[in-house]
């Protein structure tokens, strides 16, 4: 077609009543997205209301994309293109839309009744207010309803429709196939045919109307083509699937059957969801009555030889403090995962933010070490799931594992890994007692992990428990000097994997760069891109992200140490910053944003401009 | 040829950990514990596949006097951590030890769950009616009206009935013994063990230091046979020490009563059977003798087992589709995929 315009990347936001189904919408144009091999980036942005009151501002959905020929590593600052299917998503979304974007809305919905829901006291659309965007206005409603009219559906269950329809529009605007879609439809209702052949009528529909339909010659068709990536095979992945399939392949890897002990919870949920659905891999799940017996029933499970695993979310995890503080004196190996969210207390449950690494890193009762890592982006699950399992069995104890809602729910295109490149982390049980008998607390000198015999095991018989024992023999002891070396011993072996993991690299830029930005978790993407705009401006910036939160890599604090300003951007008020202070005596600045929503690059950008002009400018 | 050498029979001994036994002189702690080393080599138990799992309190000690696999855990939870021991390793033989405190108050939740699931394991509810390790306090089995420190112008609490708890919890074995009792319990051991499920046993106990006598009123010589109830499958339940007293179901007023055979007409027909299989029976049954003057039910009370236990069930599932050649592999490329 010649109007249509090649565009390097565009960022499109799909907003709606929670009922009109569009988180579905915003996965299935991402599947297409994937399937045309651009690189991208979601971020489905959902309230905590399951079907808030109809066409209220508190019950709008959204889902976001960023997709490019290029490489895609944030959710894009502003939408080029916002779908608003009635006032409210309308109302709640408009000031992220870039000036001179695209807003597609459904007239339809634009009634009366729907504006005074949304707090509009006359039609946005027909006074002033939106002339910085291209408006386009259809009234998607009725155009669905004809495109369904040969299928007798209810006027209801027609609407339900107006997604596909909508999502049709969308694929022709971008130049994405349908054919996935109408595939993915037919399988999904393959046993009401009816609804199935509706959606894709609607979704033809939808299309048919944008190659057809007269709208204003300034709206245009796009092309955004393939990403640059290495060569292979390709999926999308959500973070929840990789940090499951990553715990299930570190199962593997250390010879043991992982046993996932779980209670639902906003954002975490999906995880048990997955490994739930993963019994043909042996998996064994348990939906707990709470959340301490569920990180219980995962401890009972290592005490028994599985891998334990727990997943929560911050209040969650923060019940199950005395039971990771009866992993770390029983030193027994347990990953607990947390898909961090917004706090204190419930706070706000389907929104992102990184506020528990204080919890992860010190929030239990005594001195009670355990190593914390965190994912940058859903495919890093993987791998940094698979390392949390690593270091729980090589080293007998529990490991908080940090993800967040962000990364739980996004997804992104994910070369698949081979599976056979990992060096597996066999556990070798004591099959029975030494000459002199077994003790439970014999140490491996070099990673000063204790012994490991599982019930059933003849001659090792022992018992274990949270009170303190004795350094020599473990039984119970109270004695003051041992409780001392104790301690100790713990925090010595937790302090010594600094030695047993990767080097901490620099992303972009080198040591020698005046100016670091130090992040953690998922602000590894606007953080990227951030510095990557600053240096092609010349700026000397260098971008440093942290998976082991503790204990730190061991080149770290020399790392540190060469820069002279460091910036961590943090979805907390400060939380690495301070730990970077305390380890290392650096004068960590930090920028802090909880507003629920990821940073934007701009947000960081404006920061190291700001450090670099001042520096210029000394 | 191969000689076969014969297992060494275990005894009392064999169970016995090396561990100097530290409850106060006098606990009734003591007189289980020996019944449970006494009683397991009898049983044919092993000690590498027997596991004591305890929370905390005086009682969850025991476990580091078991020369068995032995798990002291945290407060109230060791229902769950019991739980994944069994999913993971449905082989082995899990004790659990619990008090009154432990088990009912700050585990209630996980203690109505373990029963509720049916998990395969045996679990000893150890009731003295008050706090033993933190000096004192009443219980959520205590009476109304005692004064402990916590509870200076007496206690406001109704008391809890485990075994009416318990059962309320959907448990399909309960029995109750108690701790004097050396004769007695090693039948009760025998058949939690036998039993496939959740055995809940709760072991009337005394606390010399926080509580005497607890139970002195039904476990004194001279009342036992008039306050306790020995039940017996298909026996009648008839007690007393002239062996003329018994309990039948008044069925005007849905309660039982106790009666004398031989007065105002009553014959030994009259008499309830005990059935361990009826529910509604072991009801009735278990919350009578405190404070009614009728007897206090001791032995098995209900016995019910379901035709699987939730831990076998949980491994039945997975087998019934693992092994299917799926690897993590295939998962990862279900769905759409593509090639660049």
């Amino acid at each position: 077609m010649s109007d249509t315009q090649i565009l390097e990347s565009a960022v499109v936001r799909f907003a709606g009543d929670s009922g009109d189904g569009m988180q579905l919408t915003g996965s299935q144009f991402t599947s297409s997205t994937a399937l045309a091999g651009s690189d991208l980036s979601t971020f489905p942005d959902f309230p905590a209301e399951i079907r808030a009151p109809v066409g209220t501002t508190f019950g709008v959905s959204a889902f976001q994309i960023n997709f490019g020929a290029r490489a895609i590593k944030t959710v894009g600052d502003q939408p080029d293109v916002l779908v608003a299917m009635n006032p409210a998503a309308l109302k709640v979304n408009i000031d992220f839309l870039r000036k001179g974007g695209t807003l597609v809305v459904d007239t339809g919905t634009f009634t009366k009744r729907n504006l005074a829901k949304a707090g509009y006291e006359s039609n946005p659309l027909e006074g002033d207010g939106l002339e910085d965007f291209q408006v386009i206005e259809l009234d998607i409603s009725r155009m669905t309803q004809e495109a369904v009219k040969p299928f007798g559906l209810s006027n209801k269950d027609g609407l339900r429709s107006k997604n596909m329809w909508t999502l049709g529009l969308m694929l022709w605007m971008f130049s994405r196939s349908r054919k996935p879609i109408a595939d993915w439809l037919e399988n999904k209702f393959a046993k009401l045919p009816n609804i199935a052949a509706a959606n894709v009528a609607a979704l033809n529909a939808g299309h048919a109307f944008g190659e057809t339909a007269e709208l204003s010659s300034s709206v245009k068709r796009y092309q955004i083509g393939a990403a640059p990536v290495e060569s292979g095979l390709y999926r999308t992945v959500t973070g929840a699937q990789a940090i499951s399939w990553g715990l299930v392949k570190g199962g593997e890897l250390a010879g043991l059957k992982i046993m996932l002990g779980s209670y639902p919870i906003t954002p975490a949920s999906p995880i048990l969801h997955t490994l739930s659905s993963l019994k043909e891999l042996g998996v064994i799940t348990f939906q707990a009555e709470d959340e301490i017996a569920a990180v219980c029933a995962a401890l009972g499970a290592a005490y028994g030889g599985a891998l334990g695993i727990t997943s929560s979310s911050g209040p969650g995890i923060a019940l199950k403090g005395e039971a990771m503080g009866l992993a770390i004196s029983t030193e027994l190996p347990l990953v607990i995962v947390n898909s961090q969210r917004g706090g204190p207390s419930t706070g706000l449950p389907t929104k992102t933010e990184q506020s528990d690494l204080y919890q992860a890193i010190y929030g239990r009762n005594g001195d009670a070490p355990m190593p914390v890592l965190a994912t940058r982006s859903p495919a890093d699950c993987f791998d940094t799931a698979i390392e949390a399992c690593r270091l729980a069995v090589k080293y007998m104890t529990p490991v908080m594992l940090l993800t967040d809602g962000f990364i739980g729910n996004a997804a992104e295109p994910w070369k698949l890994p081979d599976l056979d490149s990992y060096a597996d982390f066999k556990v070798n049980f004591k099959a029975g007692p030494d000459e002199e008998g077994f003790n439970p607390y014999a140490r491996d000198a070099k990673t000063l992990a204790r012994n490991w015999a599982i019930p059933g095991t003849k001659g090792c018989e022992h018992r274990i428990g949270g009170i303190e024992k004795d350094y020599d023999t473990g039984h119970i002891s109270y004695d003051a000097d041992n409780h001392q070396k104790m301690t100790d011993v713990r925090a010595d072996k937790i302090s010594g994997i600094a030695d047993d993991i990767a080097d901490q690299i620099i992303e972009q830029g080198t040591a020698n760069s005046p100016l670091a930005v130090v992040g953690w978790g998922s602000t590894f993407g606007p953080i990227s891109e951030a510095v990557k705009i600053a240096r092609s401006e010349g700026i000397d910036v260098a971008h440093v992200q942290i998976r082991h939160l503790f204990p730190f890599p061991a080149n770290l604090g020399a790392m540190l140490g060469g820069f002279k300003h460091i910036v961590v951007p943090e979805m907390n008020k400060g939380q690495l910053k301070t730990v970077l202070r305390d380890v290392y005596l650096v004068d960590a600045e930090p920028l802090n944003k909880v507003s629920g929503m990821p940073f934007k690059i701009e947000e960081i950008l404006d920061v190291i401009r700001a450090r670099a002009g001042a520096e210029a400018a000394a | 040829m191969n000689e076969i050498i014969p297992e060494k029979k275990l005894t009392i001994k064999d169970f016995t950990s090396d561990q100097e036994v530290r409850w106060c002189p006098g606990c009734g702690d003591y007189a289980i514990l020996k019944c449970m080393q006494r009683t397991l080599p009898e049983l044919g138990a092993t000690k590498e596949n027997t596991v004591f799992v305890s929370g905390i309190g005086c009682s969850s000690r025991f476990p580091y006097y078991m020369d068995t696999y032995g798990f002291h855990t945290i407060h109230g939870r060791a229902p769950a951590v019991a739980t994944g021991l069994k999913i993971t390793n449905p082989e082995l033989d899990v004790w659990m030890i619990t008090g009154d405190g432990d088990g009912l108050s700050i585990g209630g939740n996980h203690m109505l769950h373990v029963l509720r699931r049916n998990v395969d394991i045996n679990i000893l509810l150890f009731n003295n009616k008050i706090y033993g390790l933190t000096k004192g306090q009443y219980s959520p089995t205590s009476e109304p009206g005692m004064k402990t420190p916590s509870t200076p112008m007496g206690s406001i609490d109704p008391a809890l009935n485990p075994i009416s708890f318990a059962l309320g919890s959907g448990a399909r074995f309960v029995a109750r013994t108690v701790d004097t009792a050396q004769k007695h319990m090693p039948g009760v051991f025998a058949a939690a063990k036998n039993f496939k499920g959740a055995a809940f046993v709760e072991i009337l106990q005394n606390c010399l230091v926080y509580n005497d006598d607890a139970w002195s009123d039904l476990t004194e010589k001279s009342v036992v046979k008039d306050r306790q109830l020995l039940l017996e499958h298909g026996a009648p339940m008839i007690y007393g020490k002239e062996g003329d007293k018994g309990i039948i179901f008044n069925p005007k007023t849905m309660h039982l009563e106790a009666v004398t055979i031989g007065e105002n007409g009553v014959t030994e027909a009259d008499i309830l059977v005990h059935d361990s299989g009826n529910l509604m029976m072991a009801r009735m049954i278990c919350e009578v003798g405190f404070g009614d003057g009728m007897p206090v039910a001791m032995g098995v009370l209900y016995d019910n087992p379901a035709d699987v236990s939730y831990d076998i069930a949980v491994n039945d599932q997975v087998a019934a589709v693992a092994n299917s050649g799926v690897t993590l592999k295939d998962i990862m490329h279900r769905g759409q995929t593509w090639t660049v």
